[in-house]
Parts: C-alpha cells; structure tokens; sequence
C-alpha cells in the first residue's frame, strides 16, 4: 500500500508541475460558473415572472438548477478525462522511466493502482471547483443537500470509469497523441450508446444502453443510489484496471 | 550471484539473444562488449526482469527471475541507457523519491539519499531540476538511484555513452570504487572501456556468445595481431600509392595493406599484421630503404568488427597464409 500512495503522490506531484493541472481547474471553473450563472440568471427571471403573474408549478434549486448542472459537468468529464489519463503510462513509456518502475520492487498492479488514484485526485480537485460556485448557491438559497451530495458520488465514481478506461489506453502506446485521441473518442462512443437506444426496446439495445456509462448516471443525477449502478461502475473501475494489468504484462512478453 | 543458462529472447520477428550462458561470480566487475544491436540490453533487460526470457534460466543471487523477480528486483540496480529521471522532480526529490520505490526504510532514507548524493558527486546540484541539468549531471544522478538501496548486482548499461572525456574519467573511478561490495555487470561497445573498469569480459555478438575471457587474456590475444598505420611523404607526387602498397606487401607478416588517405601529398595506409608478428620495424626498414620518407608510424587499436572477426575466424587465420597486396 506504501508504495501506492508513493506512486500516487508522484502522479500529483507531476500533475501540478506542469500547467496541465492549473490549466484544467481553470477552464472547468470557468465553464462551470458560466452554465451555472446562465442557469441562475433564468431561474431568478423565472421566479420573478411567477411572482408578479402568479402561476406556474412550484421552484425547486435542485431540480431546476442543480441537477441538470451536474448532468453537464457528467459531460465535460467526457472531455476531461482523456486530458487527465493521456501521460500516465505514455509519457513513462517514451522517456524510459518505467523501466525504473518495472525493475523495482513494486508489483504491476501496484503501479497502476497509484497511478489510477493519482489521476483520480486530480479529477477531485477539478470537480472540487465546481464546489466554489455551488456554496453560492447553499449561501442564499436553501437547496436540499442530499441529493447534491448524491450527484457528486455518481459524477465520482463515473469519473473513476472513465479515467480506468483512459489508463488502459495509456499503457498501450508511446504517444501520448494516441492515448489521448482513443481515450476520447471511446469515451465519446460509450457516451452515445446511450443515445441511440434510448427508444429502443429490443435485448441488444438494452445490453448497450446499460454499457453506457452516462445512463447509470442519471440516476444519480436524480439524487436516487441504485446497487446496479453501484455494481456497474464498480466493475468498471475493477476491470479496466485488470485489463490495464494485462495489457503490461502481455507488452512485456511482446516488447 | 548471476547464472545465466541458455537464454535466448525471441521478439516478433528478429531472435534478440540466442542460447547464451555465463556466470559471474560476486564482486566482480564484468564487462559485456558487443556492437550496437548484439543484444546487450536485451540481456540486461531480462536480469533486471523487465522483460521475461523466451526460453532459459535466470537466477540472480539464487533467486529466479521469473519465479521470485521481487527477491531479484530488490537486490538489483539497473540504471538503462538512457538514465530514467523525471524532468519535474528535484535531484533531492528524485532520489527519495527512487529509495522509497526501492522499499528502504524512511528512517535510513535520509542517510542512503545523502551518503549517494556524495558518492556520485552530485552535491552542487541537489536542489535544481533535473530538466535543467547536463549529460553528464544526469548520468551521475543516473548512477545514484542505481546505488541507493546497496544493491548486490548493479547493472549498468553503456554508462559511459555520451560523456565527455573527463566525465568518463570520473565515471569510470566511481564504477571501480564500487566494485568491493557490489557485483557489476557494465555493457559497452568500446574495448577500451573494458579495458580500464572490468576483470572479465563477455562478448557477444548478433545475440549469440562469441567470448567470455579475463581481460587480461583477451587482450594478449588481441593484441597477438595489431594494425599499423603507416604515413609516407608523396609531396612531389612520388612514389605512386600501387608501388608502395604492393612493396609493404611483400614484407613478411602482413596480412593486408590498405590505402586509407592519398590527400595533401600524404599515402595512408592502414596494414594488419597476421597474429602474433611485430611488423612495425621491418614496414620502417622497407620504406627507407626504398628511399620514401616516412612521416609516421604507430600502432592504431583494433576495431571491435576487427576482434570480432578476429575471435570468431581466430582458428583459420592462424593457418592462413600471408594474402599479399589488397586493393
């Protein structure tokens, strides 16, 4: 576990050596606070329209303001990730520093497992921006928690999904160009299984749809935790980096 | 402490190393020679279980790579040909960074981290970023976290490559001054770096074995035939290149004269002696008696194509006979 969290604290550190870390936080606060004010500024236009005119069903902040904002960030995460994954194993690969990591007394697992949690934190500290515009909201309205709470689990554990994905990719190239186009253009595609299935009943569009990893999240984004999306994700993560672990041993019989 | 028996490393398409076998004993320094491309890394690879053996058995310090690879990589220290450091981090950062990898105890980090930082000199630099420091800086750094958890065997590939000659000096001494404790496997592709640092030597060649002597006997071997590099003054456009060439042909115990330069009013010739003849005096004497002047004349070192071809053709060339001129 020691050396988990070296590895994972290396991860960290390299991520905010550079301008990658600082960059994404920024372009994510930036996003975020605009959809949010954009968000707000109707609600409040809304809420005043109501009051002069009477009418209108009841106004909740949760369900007009912070659900579908934390549905959006769900899919900036899609845009995120591969920014986040695309170096982890890539970067190593091309300047030679895993053959440190490989040749010392670490076990594969070990290696992907810190490196995995190393992205994850960054991922938090992302999300943790969005927090900043949202205590807003908790200052001068009384939004129910609960649910918030809930949407940030799910936008969690879908971000653990995607960044195990991600990682997978990475340890299969050099290029770091290539990890991060594949990373994002199959998240892109697990993002649209969802999509085409949607009206559709038949086995196979079911088996897609719960391949999405966006549709687990919309019961999240409603403030309901589900077992079967727990497990879904769960897997996911458990999985992708078993595949992870795989795929290095398989390149260091081919290499 | 290492045994290597009938390792052979297949790639995809192209047999890397094929059917070697060597031991080394503990606290030697062994040198393994080969050209680019012999195999030499991927031979390291596989003790340092980076890469697993197609076929073949390992044993370091008696554990197996492939079967107990955390008691190998723990009494391993490899430092790859390119010196694998991490741009963003700080020397000091760096080598902690690698002891703690290695599993050293964080109460004894502090002393291991200071006791390398001073044994490989790299002391003036231990707060700098290591993207901001040289070749030679980094190598040294390099050699650090090759040596920071005391390792049995150190394995170091081409240590030496991309030195200037003063930082090859003083890699060299630290090599040797590592020797007593630690059993040292180094690759190059130049002889004379073998020559300096190791008691033994393992050559190979196109993956398979092609030596495996003591330094010293190799070198009596080598240096049994000799190449000569022979200068004549030719300014007044005389002699002609083909007169001289087939004159130092005829002098007994060469095997070949070849004509390297005719620039400037200077004849180059480079001419190999067959083994064990000293051919020096007799090319001399054959070139003032002929009436040329002969600026220069010295014994030039053999190329490692030339100890290759002469090592694994050894057995014909000594009943040879002299072949006489060669264009």
């Amino acid at each position: 576990m020691r050396s988990v969290f070296l590895i994972c604290r290396k991860e960290l550190n390299s991520y905010f050596a550079s301008p990658i870390a600082y960059l994404l936080m920024a372009f994510f606060a930036l996003i975020f606070g605009f959809v949010l004010f954009n968000a707000t500024r109707d609600f409040i236009r809304y809420s005043f329209q109501m009051q002069f005119q009477g009418g209108g069903g009841p106004m909740s902040i949760n369900d007009q303001i912070i659900t579908p904002l934390l549905g959006f960030t769900s899919t900036i995460t899609l845009f995120l990730v591969p920014l986040i994954t695309m170096r982890l194993f890539a970067e190593e690969k091309r300047s030679g520093t895993i053959e440190l990591l490989l040749t010392s007394p670490v076990t594969d697992l070990q290696i992907i497992l810190g490196k995995w949690l190393g992205a994850m934190l960054l991922f938090l500290c992302i999300l943790a921006m969005s927090m900043i515009n949202l205590a807003l909201l908790f200052a001068w309205g009384k939004p129910d928690l609960k649910p918030v709470l809930v949407a940030y689990l799910g936008l969690i554990l879908q971000g653990g999904c995607l960044l195990g994905i991600g990682a997978l990719i990475s340890s299969m190239t050099k290029n770091q160009i290539i990890a991060g186009g594949v990373t994002f253009f199959v998240v892109l595609l697990l993002w649209l299984l969802s999509w085409s299935t949607a009206n559709d009943t038949g086995v196979l569009s079911q088996v897609l749809n719960y391949l999405s990893i966006v549709t687990h999240f919309d019961n999240f984004a409603k403030g309901v935790v589900e077992t079967k999306d727990l497990v879904f994700y769960f897997s996911m993560i458990f999985f992708s980096l078993f595949i992870t672990s795989r795929a290095m041993e398989s390149l260091r019989w081919r290499a | 402490m290492i045994k290597v028996e009938g390792l052979t490393k297949r790639y995809a398409r192209t047999v890397a190393v094929d059917d070697i076998s060597f031991e080394v004993e503990k606290g030697q320094i062994v040198g393994f020679l080969g050209p680019n491309g012999a195999g030499k890394t991927t031979t390291m690879r596989v003790l340092t279980c980076f890469l697993p053996p197609t076929t073949g058995k390992v044993t370091v310090a008696g554990f197996d790579v492939q079967e107990n690879p955390m008691e190998v990589k723990k009494r391993i220290g490899y430092l790859p040909e390119s010196p694998p450091l991490y741009p963003e981090m700080e020397v000091i950062e760096y080598l902690r960074f690698v002891g703690k990898l290695k599993g050293i105890a964080s109460t004894e980090l502090r002393s291991r981290v200071d006791e390398v930082i001073e044994r490989c000199a790299v002391a003036d630099v231990r707060t700098r970023l290591i993207s901001k420091l040289s070749k030679g800086y980094r190598q040294r750094v390099g050699l650090a976290q090759a040596i920071i958890h005391n390792p049995d065997v150190l394995i170091l590939d081409e240590p030496t490559s991309g030195l200037d000659p003063k930082q090859i000096i003083e890699t060299r001494e630290l090599i040797r001054s590592l020797a007593g404790d630690h059993t040292i496997i180094l690759s190059t592709h130049i002889l004379s770096e073998v020559e300096h640092s190791c008691e033994r030597v393992i050559i190979i060649s196109q993956g398979k074995l092609a030596a495996i002597d003591s330094v010293a006997n190799l070198t009596n071997r080598l240096r049994g035939s000799e190449a000569v590099a022979l200068e004549v003054d030719a300014s007044s456009g005389r002699p002609s290149p083909a007169d001289v060439q087939q004159r130092l042909g005829t002098v007994s115990g060469v095997r070949g004269v070849r004509l390297k330069d005719s620039r400037n009013g200077r004849l180059v010739f480079e001419i190999e002696s067959l083994q064990g003849r000293q051919i020096r005096g007799d090319l001399a004497r054959t070139v003032v008696n002929a009436g040329w002047n002969l600026n220069e004349l010295r014994s030039v070192g053999l190329s490692l194509e030339d100890i290759f071809l002469q090592l694994t053709a050894a057995e014909q060339k000594d009943v040879e006979q002299p072949e006489g001129v060669q264009a």
